[in-house]
């Protein structure tokens, strides 16, 4: 509250980057989680909610005789641009997102604050719905062969690690603390996936301290007894995920990777994937491509190419695909690590499991994943994400390229994955919003100190009930696709821009009817159409035999044709067009007027008709109570895009107006 | 006949042919006059039949005795026959060579092709211009049909039907066909029901470096505007290229003798820059090498998806002027025979929903491309692979159908055809076995007697039974206009054609049947249900209701 300098603004004006349409007018309200603007027309008085956490940067531009512009850039990737009246307002806005932004203790995070009306024990319970212990189980790790170990209980061996960690029989506790001194930051190499099919394993680790010449026999001990249990198999693949050069480098530091003379059994391979600070400045460039107005193709494509994104994807893609290939068709177990073995090393486990194992694919498995190669093992969600101020050389968009990973391996196998794009989308969007506890912190030793079990909710519980929005229609678990390897092409024209990501507060740009929704309405109301057979059937059972008694009956005449067609009838969309003429002021004669008297009554997406988050009921509720949303922070402020469209029905054209 | 001399080496046995995505096949090759053809007489299946008017180029390649064909095609296809003995590998190629660049329409393979199934419906005459002009007749009374160019002496590359305003008699016509290129006068080529506006087409008008005017061609061109309305021109050549045209004879239609209009310029590239950009595009789709950077440079540098887009803009914009602005818009580029077309019939396409229905989008072909005296042959005489310096080969054509497969990526539900549809046309357009495509313009096609001597690809097509892999089981009808993005972002390369034979299409295609799944088994269940709320009438029928228990069901 202290950091809000004004809570209000009036005649705020908010600027459409792609169209060119008349800027709606409202009020600009900051709360102690949201920025709020309300636009002043009054049957729509639509809403747009940004969470505080979702803010990555904020930019007073010069002010010019219209107003002063407040551009304000998000981590979900939305970009919004204010024109304020009074420099002064714009100013004390300015200063009170930069503080609100770039919050600097763990209690200010929305998570901590956010209460979705949940009791203690349905909360507790939550935090069950993903048990790793329980995935392990699932892989079907044989006692035989891998333990659990706790030596890391009070966090003392590694202290980025959780406390369950599971280690290959013969890699006695000696062994394990030998091997965890000689790898950065105590990381020694532990059980990441268990192939049940051939009991070859991908483990992951950060890099040895082995510097110019320096050896380690428990490390060496321990490299071996993981491929020990991999009965039957002669060596395992240690894959260094850096290029060779950064490794070489490393060593001058003491650090450095596994001499294959000093480790009988393995096979050593660099895979270059460059390391953080080339991800984010890629992403940077990237992004600066997405936020061109109207750019012409070669511009697009020559900064598409000149960012190096989709080469940097396509590097991590085809590391999975090594080590998949690895276990899969070799049946060689694999040690994966970069540095410290929380980014590169995350990506690749993750998604080489993903390729393996069919599970992963479906909505409880990719949850799971997360949680397993992602949350437990320490990836620096704080530093990455930059949930609290903090370095931003830190920052790096690691998780957002895996995710993209997922969306390039979707769009190969339409049929292998149970969830669909908004899935992913939304999964990203929670990363970065902090509205739940699952990613906060930089690990789990961080996440126990904050009590974040006890103080927050659970993302995926709340997912889950949403599950049907998330379900992708063309999923079938029978399916050949869905069963087992994903083998995917990697020939560099499979790697396309993702605008379902990256300028996907962009509507304009968007395919105007998606085939998923579609296939779910068709699908939800063919399971109607199911039920309802059923009811007929029992009906004229019935009703056969009333006719034998001759009993004086009449059956409720049920409206069969009410679901004829509903899949569809919706699904006319109207929408505007862009600018055309490349030429300002072509047509005098247009007026925003003439627009839309139309195409407001069309239109009409699916994301208005689904909107999956119970939150969002709790938004549309608010709208009327608009005047106090300064002194009560709202208890389900999602700003997911969905959610928005729902929360006013003139959105869609907003967003696909682009005249 | 003619084709015996041509054939060296009529069947050579144990050749390998190597096909993308197919297991190599052993077996007998054969030529025939229209045919290549490699059957390993095992199983039909492992068959290969290819019409010599499909192959754009050949390589040899000799190692040892081993000689190998590489056979490119113009669907872009590319297959390998390894044909044992260098004399039959020789042979087979010169063969090969002749039999594909033959000179003469007549010895075509269309008429030699007689079908296998019964035409139910003759495709020459399912679109006849006296029909499609009812349709207007119906809404206005504004435009008739001019049989002047009945023996195409006034155009000889537009049909003998042409729909001009009614106002306009056949000799101010003749006089307006002397000032535009070629003999194309403005005619109509959509009328807008919405509101009454039209969008006409023509060659440009032959103004002159002494920009000479032609009072007929005002008056026939304001003929179309509604009192205190202006219209718009939409000239497809930039105004620097539009200027040079005046040196040859050329030009545009000035302010001051048209006052009524406004002119806007486009940039949609000439034939031979066209040409040019699919040959790179190609060539990029089959880079063997894995580097993204070269990629994305070389898809950048072919320009392929920039042509498409000042394309689909330009198009775009003539929607605008018709269903926004309210005005009525006049298309032209130089000749008017190729991005005039691609701008006028992909306007139908947004504007019109009857355009994107199956036998809306042939009427619009044959409208708009076939009698509107597009060049097919001259375009589509050679494709990507070809080694010959092009002369008037361009995809102008396929960049249509590339534009409208990307208006399908963005409405999936708005045409009743898929992209399976469109892929058909452009490899019919290049090589076929039906007349359709044979000929530059209405003219020649009377000339050769295509009517009566081939079998038009509608015939074909509009066999239910054949139409049916073509529908879109999404489609639903949308009578909206639609209004594509044509940020680079929305534009997409189109796989289904330049990917075609480089990438397993298996799960996609695996994707569109568990769709058609879906939509079938709803459709079965609704019709269940159908029936059982009939039997449940009749049951209900013949029972006397009875209100007590009619509340409690």
């Amino acid at each position: 509250m202290e950091y809000i300098r004004t809570p209000k603004v009036e005649n705020v004006r908010l600027l459409d980057r792609v169209s060119s349409r008349k800027a709606p007018v409202g009020t600009l309200y900051l709360t102690a989680t949201h920025v709020i603007f309300v636009e002043n027309v009054s049957e729509t008085r639509k809403e747009t909610w940004i969470l505080h956490s979702q803010i990555c940067s904020v930019e007073k531009q010069s002010t010019s005789a219209t107003g002063c512009p407040l551009l304000i850039r998000c981590k979900n990737y939305q970009v919004i641009q204010f024109i304020i009246l009074q420099e002064r307002d714009c100013h004390d806005v300015y200063i009170s997102l930069m503080r609100l932004s770039r919050p600097e203790k763990y209690e200010e995070l929305y998570c901590f604050s956010f209460n979705p009306n949940l009791d203690k024990e349905d909360q507790e319970q939550a935090w069950n719905f993903i048990d790793l212990k329980a995935e392990y189980n699932r892989m079907g790790v044989p006692i035989q062969l891998w333990y659990i170990t706790h030596l890391n209980r009070d966090y003392g061996v590694c202290d980025t690690y959780p406390t369950v960690l599971y280690a290959p029989t013969s890699a006695t506790p000696p062994i394990i603390i030998g091997s965890s001194k000689f790898r950065s930051r105590g990381r020694f190499p532990t059980l990441s996936y268990y192939n049940h099919d051939n009991h070859a394993s991908i483990c992951r680790s950060s890099q040895p301290l082995s510097g110019f010449s320096a050896r380690c026999l428990e490390d060496e001990q321990m490299l071996q007894a993981i491929m020990k249990a991999n009965p039957g198999s002669e060596f395992m693949y240690v894959v260094d995920t850096r290029p060779k050069l950064n490794a070489m480098a490393n060593r001058a530091a003491g650090k450095g990777y596994e001499n294959e003379d000093n480790y009988s059994n393995i096979k050593f391979q660099f895979i270059g994937i460059e390391n953080i600070h080339v991800m984010r400045n890629s992403l940077q460039k990237m992004l600066e491509v997405c936020e061109l107005k109207s750019p012409s193709m070669g511009d697009f494509l020559w900064g598409l190419e000149n960012s190096g994104w989709l080469k940097h994807i396509k590097a991590i893609l085809d590391a999975g695909i090594f080590i998949a290939k690895a276990v899969a068709e070799e049946a060689i177990s694999v040690l994966v690590h970069c540095s410290d073995g929380w980014d590169r090393t995350a990506q690749v486990c993750s998604v080489a499991s993903l390729l393996l194992d069919p599970y992963y694919r479906t909505l409880k498995g990719f949850m799971v994943l997360i949680e397993k190669d992602w949350v437990s093992f320490g990836h620096k969600f704080n530093h990455r994400y930059n949930h609290l101020d903090g370095d931003p050389k830190e920052v790096s968009p690691v998780i957002d390229q895996f995710i993209e990973c997922v969306w390039h391996l979707m769009e190969q196998f339409p049929c292998a994955f149970e969830y669909n794009e908004r899935f992913l989308v939304h999964v990203h969007n929670h990363i970065y919003s902090c509205q739940y506890g699952n990613f906060i912190c930089n690990s789990q030793k961080e996440r126990r100190e904050q009590r974040t079990r006890e103080r927050t909710h659970s993302l995926w519980p709340h997912m889950w009930k949403n599950s049907t929005d998330y379900m992708n229609p063309l999923y079938r678990p029978d399916h050949s696709q869905t069963q087992g390897v994903l083998r995917p092409d990697t020939a560099p024209y499979c790697f396309k821009f993702w605008r379902g990501m990256y300028n996907r507060f962009e509507k304009g740009l968007h395919p105007r009817q998606s085939v998923i929704d579609f296939l779910m309405a068709v699908k939800e109301e063919t399971q109607q159409l199911e039920e309802d057979l059923e009811i007929h059937e029992e009906k004229i059972a019935k009703l056969e035999k009333l006719q034998v008694k001759h009993n004086k009956i009449k059956a409720n005449p049920r409206d069969i044709n009410k679901h004829l067609g509903v899949s569809t009838s919706d699904n006319s969309i109207a929408n505007t067009p862009q600018d055309y003429t490349g030429t300002a002021g072509i047509f005098p004669s247009c007026s925003s007027s003439q627009l839309d008297e139309e195409s407001s009554v069309l239109i009409l997406t699916r994301d208005t008709l689904k909107s999956s988050d119970p939150d969002l009921s709790t938004n549309s509720d608010q709208e009327s109570g608009v005047a106090d949303l300064n002194c009560r922070s709202p208890s389900g402020g999602d700003s997911l895009p969905s959610e928005d469209s729902a929360k006013d029905p003139d959105s869609d054209e907003a967003a696909n107006s682009a005249a | 006949m003619e084709f015996a001399e041509l054939i060296k080496t009529p069947r050579v046995d144990n050749v390998v042919l190597h096909r993308p995505f197919m297991p190599r096949v052993e077996g007998t090759l054969c030529l025939t006059g229209h045919h290549l053809i490699l059957s390993s007489r095992q199983d039909s299946n492992e068959e290969l039949w290819l019409l010599h008017s499909n192959i754009d180029s050949i390589e040899k390649r000799f190692v040892g005795s081993l000689g190998t064909v590489i056979v490119k095609c113009k669907d872009l296809r590319i297959i390998q026959l390894d044909i044992p003995g260098m004399e039959e590998c020789l042979n087979i190629a010169s063969s090969i060579e002749a039999l594909s660049t033959l000179d003469s329409v007549t010895l075509m393979y269309p008429f030699f092709y007689r079908p296998m199934f019964e035409v139910i419906e003759d495709g020459w005459n399912t679109f006849l211009p006296e029909q499609s002009f009812k349709q207007i007749e119906s809404s206005t009374d504004e435009w008739r049909l001019s049989y002047v160019n009945k023996d195409f002496s006034v155009c000889p590359s537009y049909p003998p039907v042409l729909a001009v305003p009614k106002s306009i008699d056949d000799e101010t016509i003749r006089k307006v066909a002397i000032f535009r290129h070629a003999g194309r006068f403005p005619v109509l080529s959509y009328y807008h029901k919405k509101n009454g506006m039209v969008m006409m087409r023509s060659g440009q008008p032959l103004t002159g470096s002494n920009g000479r005017r032609c009072k007929e061609d005002e008056k026939l061109i304001n003929a179309t505007l509604r009192a205190g309305k202006r219209g718009y021109i939409i000239d497809t050549r930039s105004i620097n290229v539009a200027q040079q045209a005046k040196a040859r004879g050329g030009g545009f239609e000035v302010e001051a003798h048209y006052p009524q209009w406004r002119r806007i310029h486009k940039t949609i590239e000439r034939s031979n820059i066209l040409q040019e950009s699919l040959i790179k595009l190609v060539e990029a789709c089959n880079d063997q090498s894995h580097n993204m950077d070269r990629w994305l440079s070389k898809l950048e540098a072919s320009n392929w998806l920039t042509n498409i887009k000042e394309i689909l803009t330009t198009a775009c914009l003539a929607a605008q002027c018709i269903d926004r602005e309210g005005a009525s818009v006049l298309v032209h580029g130089t000749e008017g025979t190729d991005s005039t077309l691609q701008v006028t019939s992909l306007a139908q396409i947004i504007l019109d929903p009857t355009s994107r229905t199956i036998r809306g989008f042939e009427s619009l072909v044959e409208r708009e491309w076939l009698q509107a005296g597009h060049p097919f042959q001259q375009r589509c005489s050679q494709s990507a692979y070809s080694n010959s310096k092009p002369k008037w080969e361009a995809p102008v054509f396929l960049l249509f159908l590339d534009c409208v497969w990307q208006i399908l990526r963005q409405f999936p539900c708005s045409f009743q055809f898929n992209e399976h549809f469109l892929i058909l046309l452009f490899e019919h357009a290049y090589a076929s076995q039906f007349g359709t495509f044979l000929g530059n313009n209405a003219f020649e096609r009377r000339k050769l007697k295509l009517p009566q001597k081939t079998v038009s690809l509608w015939s074909w097509v509009n066999r239910p039974q054949d139409t049916e892999r073509f529908l879109n089981p999404l489609f639903e009808a949308n009578s909206l206009v639609i209004w594509p993005s044509v940020s680079p972002q929305s534009l997409l390369l189109w796989e289904g054609v330049f990917l075609r034979w480089n990438r397993s299409s298996k799960c996609l295609d695996e994707a569109y049947e568990e769709m058609i799944h879906i939509i079938e088994h709803n459709k079965e269940l609704q019709s269940k249900i159908h029936t059982f709320g009939g039997k449940e009438q009749g049951y209900r029928k013949d029972i006397i209701v009875s209100p007590l228990t009619l509340d409690s069901a």
